[in-house]
């Protein structure tokens, strides 16, 4: 019969046999922050170009698609360029992923917000 | 009994997307909800880690295919200036007109959150490896990334839905 002690010394043998390289939090903060941007951008662009005519308009990079053709590429290279720029100042740093993702998790609020329609639409000029 | 291109496009965008999405997100979540130190033997890891991150990478993959889809294929149809566009159509009755103002106005821009994020939980997985299962916190981190990412994409595929009802690209 297996016993607890029994349980336990498998689970450290086993424990022992799998490779763990070693490698930072960093990137992975990086990366989570740069999500966090990424949606905040697309919402920050979506209440943009309902208050002004002329930032939607020229954000309509393609016209059958309009100013969503804008807004998404945007946010997109926002989300990237931040990725590369936050992977190298964090890529050998212990940053540790919980605060990333608090601060990420208030960027995506935001963001959300940002692309909600009630909320946009009060910008709208009259 | 045939499909237009329009149709088709439709069905790739929200069946075949959306299908291989539903797929990847569940096979995924299973795989790191379970990697947890009891729960894994070294002959089985480099199987599940393997499978893991295939789930993880599809289910990115297929958010970036239905919101590219989307927005570059579907949704020019969708705002086509003609009266019979479903733009148009939803517009030109009081009764429909909430469907664009609220429904397709989110979806369309919340959609894009979800390939954002499923991107960011791919990279946690593929980068960290089986350091997730020493790892408590980063690995409740990309669960909390990868299910975020699926709320989006659940909340504009089902407003894609009921639009589709009320107002078909055909």
């Amino acid at each position: 019969m297996t016993t607890p002690d029994d349980l336990a010394h498998q689970e450290q043998h086993h424990h022992e046999a799998i490779e763990f390289p070693d490698k930072p939090e960093g990137p992975i903060a990086a990366a989570i922050l740069a999500g966090g941007i990424g949606c905040l951008a697309l919402g920050l662009f979506t209440t943009l170009a309902e208050a002004s005519s002329s930032f939607s308009d020229w954000l309509s990079w393609d016209n059958d698609v309009g100013p969503l053709s804008g807004k998404t590429a945007l946010a997109v290279i926002v989300w990237l360029v931040s990725w590369a720029v936050l992977h190298v100042v964090y890529r050998a740093k212990p940053f540790e992923t919980r605060r990333a993702l608090t601060i990420a998790l208030v960027l995506v609020a935001l963001g959300v917000l940002g692309t909600f329609p009630t909320f946009f639409q009060i910008f709208a000029p009259d | 009994m045939h499909f237009t291109d329009r149709e088709w496009w439709t069905l790739i965008h929200g069946m075949g997307f959306g299908a291989l999405f539903l797929l990847a997100f569940a096979g995924g979540l299973a795989g790191l909800y379970s990697l947890r130190p009891a729960w894994i033997t070294p002959a089985g890891l480099r199987e599940r880690m393997r499978r893991l991150k295939v789930g993880v990478v599809t289910m990115a993959v297929a958010a970036w295919g239905t919101v590219i889809t989307g927005t570059w294929v579907v949704y020019p149809w969708y705002r086509d200036p003609a009266a019979d566009s479903p733009r148009s159509v939803l517009l030109a009755d009081e009764a429909t007109e909430d469907w664009h103002e609220f429904g397709m106005e989110w979806k369309e821009h919340v959609a894009w959150l979800s390939p954002i994020l499923a991107t960011v939980a791919a990279f946690i997985v593929v980068y960290y490896g089986t350091n997730l299962i020493r790892h408590e916190r980063v690995r409740r981190t990309a669960i909390a990334l990868y299910v975020l990412s699926f709320a989006f994409a659940i909340a504009a595929g089902a407003f894609g839905a009921f639009i589709t009802k009320v107002a078909p690209v055909i």
